[in-house]
């Protein structure tokens, strides 16, 4: 910055500070860090902390789509249901009809681009919340995965993964571990910090990041400038179906067996750590990096309230008050970024 | 792109091509004539002022002058050659850039994204093509100083921005990208006193750089200061393109609201004005 003016000393660094879009969740992480080490040992050593930044690994990789869809001024309630239906299409294709793994994931991949792309195409041509339109995506696929299982399998889940060719390999690429300093961490992590730091870098240094948030802060004006904002939302939910496919691939290779009810409900979860991340609801502002903190500070509460003795079922009381306190944190600056000065 | 050299200077462009240029254009809706008969003029360096109530034909002239509709009688020349727009797309490509009330910008967003928003300057190529970012902060920066914008920090949100600074932001992003004629639809009107007056400035400034400016308004008292020519609209028709040195502030106002209750509506402006008018801006 060559060019500072007088008036920029004093508030503007404060302010700057204050826009960020992360800061609630890094406050956020940093009080779940300092609540749950301080009461336990576990929790704070080495192996502890392989153990959180697993469940958070898989979330951060959906909040961060869930993130950037948000920031474009939509939501995706399908997102988790798909991560479901894509383990199950892997899994049932490589167990019954001799694909390999390799093979049948592509497969997966296909169909999860598809699915994003209807959700897309719909919403950008009948201009109805996506909110209906995903939901009612949400629902099809839940029928769809119930179904199709139970009508292959007789019961309500696929399994026998490990049998299938291909199969070591890919578990080493998606759901192996890797040793540091003597600890076995899960592979996914370092997915979801090639996703995020993807997400990141199109988000503020290219010209579709840029397209990103000016469809979800006006979607009016930026079609005025020229803007793709059909492409640039169908885009969008591709993406998210894409982080849904890699995060079903995951679990179904990590467990090698997917029920067919797997991945229902996480949506919201995905929707929460994306807002505690600093996501507007009404779309235009919000970042990636934040909506992988938001995904830590799940992690964190999830293992923590374990490794507490408490019951689970406190996790949920959790996830409703950090959702409350975020949007009223949201909200907040939100009203600091667009206050009109006279 | 920014034309700053090679403008006529203020005085002699009579002899100049002017870049607009209506004969005579009318425009009708189904049964409803919208626009009859109406002539005007726009010269490099000049400001033409459009005024006219509400309903007058403002909208409608503007659209046809940014390209949005073809005038269904009379001619519109562009560098004295007839001009056949099929979208604002051409227009804009000719150098023909409006600016409409609502500005077509993002709160949220800041103002150098805002700027480059649908002509973002790039790096690399391939998957690797990114935004140029820090040549996008700088060029900003020069062109809002270059026209005398004076803001703090680019990395503001707009919504921060009052709403003269916005509308000047907007007047600099459309000379950035090649204005020749600026249309500035009711840039004003929504604004306060001194709010306005930053805006006339800035319309002053592109003026100076050589473009023409089609300024529409319904306020003589922002109009009569700063326009080289008046063209007045009332129910679609003109009443008449007058220079500056063919009428007075008065005659003006009185001709724009036409009629009787002038009289009064003059009085009741002229009280909010200190004597001499509102010479002194800001």
């Amino acid at each position: 910055m060559t060019v500072a003016d007088e008036r920029l000393a004093g508030t503007g660094l404060a302010r700057r500070l204050l826009i960020r879009p992360e800061l609630g969740a890094v406050v956020g992480a940093i009080a779940v860090f300092a609540f749950f080490a301080g009461q336990s040992e576990t929790f704070r050593s080495i192996e502890g902390v392989a153990n959180w930044l697993d469940p958070a690994s898989t979330l951060g990789i959906m909040a961060v789509a869930i993130a950037l869809l948000m920031i474009g001024g939509e939501f995706d309630l399908s997102a988790g249901v798909l991560t479901g239906s894509t383990g199950l299409i892997m899994v049932i294709l490589s167990t019954r009809y001799g694909l390999s793994v390799w093979t049948a994931m592509l497969v997966a991949l296909v169909v999860a681009l598809l699915v994003g792309f209807l959700n897309g195409l719909i919403v950008v041509r009948t201009k109805l919340p996506s909110f209906i339109v995903t939901l009612g995506t949400f629902l099809m696929l839940q029928g769809i995965n119930l179904g199709v299982t139970k009508a292959l399998t007789g019961t309500v889940q696929v399994s026998g993964l490990r049998r299938a060719e291909g199969y070591d390999q890919a578990r080493a690429l998606l759901a192996g571990t890797f040793s540091l300093g003597g600890t076995d961490f899960r592979v996914a992590i370092l997915w979801w910090l090639g996703v995020t730091a993807l997400a990141t870098w199109v988000l503020m240094r290219t010209r579709p990041g840029n397209w990103i948030f000016a469809v979800g802060g006006d979607e009016r004006a930026a079609r005025a400038v020229g803007v793709p904002a059909d492409r640039t939302k169908i885009a969008l939910f591709m993406t998210t179906a894409v982080a849904a496919w890699l995060v079903g691939s995951i679990l179904a290779l990590r467990f090698t067996s997917v029920q067919a009810n797997a991945g229902l409900g996480q949506e919201f979860v995905y929707i929460i750590a994306a807002v505690i991340g600093g996501c507007l609801l009404t779309g235009g502002y919000g970042s990636a990096v934040g909506a992988s903190i938001g995904a830590l500070i799940f992690g964190m509460a999830d293992k923590g309230i374990v490794f507490l003795g408490w019951d689970a079922d406190w996790f949920k009381f959790f996830l409703g008050a950090m959702l409350l306190l975020a949007t009223l944190a949201n909200r907040l600056v939100r009203r600091y970024a667009e206050e009109v000065r006279h | 792109m920014t034309a700053t050299g090679g403008a006529p200077a203020r005085g002699e462009a009579g002899f100049a091509v002017p870049l607009l240029e209506t004969r005579e254009c009318g425009k009708t809706f189904g049964g409803v004539i919208a626009l009859r008969e109406v002539s005007m003029q726009v010269r490099a360096g000049e400001v033409t002022c459009v005024l006219g109530d509400n309903g007058a034909g403002k909208s409608t002239l503007i659209k046809i002058l940014s390209g949005v509709h073809p005038p269904d009688s009379g001619v519109y020349l562009v560098d004295g050659a007839p001009a056949a727009f099929t979208s604002p797309r051409d227009a804009l490509d000719r150098g023909i850039a409006t600016v409409y009330q609502d500005l077509a910008m993002i709160p949220l967003m800041s103002v150098w994204r805002n700027f480059f928003l649908g002509s973002e300057p790039s790096l690399g190529w391939g998957p690797l093509r990114r935004f140029d970012v820090a040549r996008a902060k700088r060029t900003v920066r020069q062109e809002l100083r270059s026209m005398g914008i004076d803001i703090r920090d680019v990395d503001q949100p707009v919504g921060t921005l009052s709403g003269g600074e916005r509308q000047s932001v907007a007047i600099a992003r459309a000379v950035h990208f090649g204005a020749r004629v600026l249309i500035l639809d009711e840039p004003t009107s929504a604004l306060g006193v001194k709010q306005a007056g930053v805006v006339l400035r800035y319309i002053a400034q592109a003026r100076d750089r050589g473009l023409g400016v089609v300024f529409i308004t319904h306020n003589p008292h922002h109009a009569y200061p700063i326009g080289d020519r008046f063209l007045l609209l009332n129910r679609g028709a003109s009443m008449g393109e007058y220079g500056k040195a063919d009428i007075t502030r008065q005659e003006l106002t009185s001709l724009m609201a036409g009629g009787a209750e002038l009289e009064q509506l003059a009085h009741e402006l002229s009280r909010d004005e200190p004597p001499g008018g509102p010479k002194e801006i800001r």
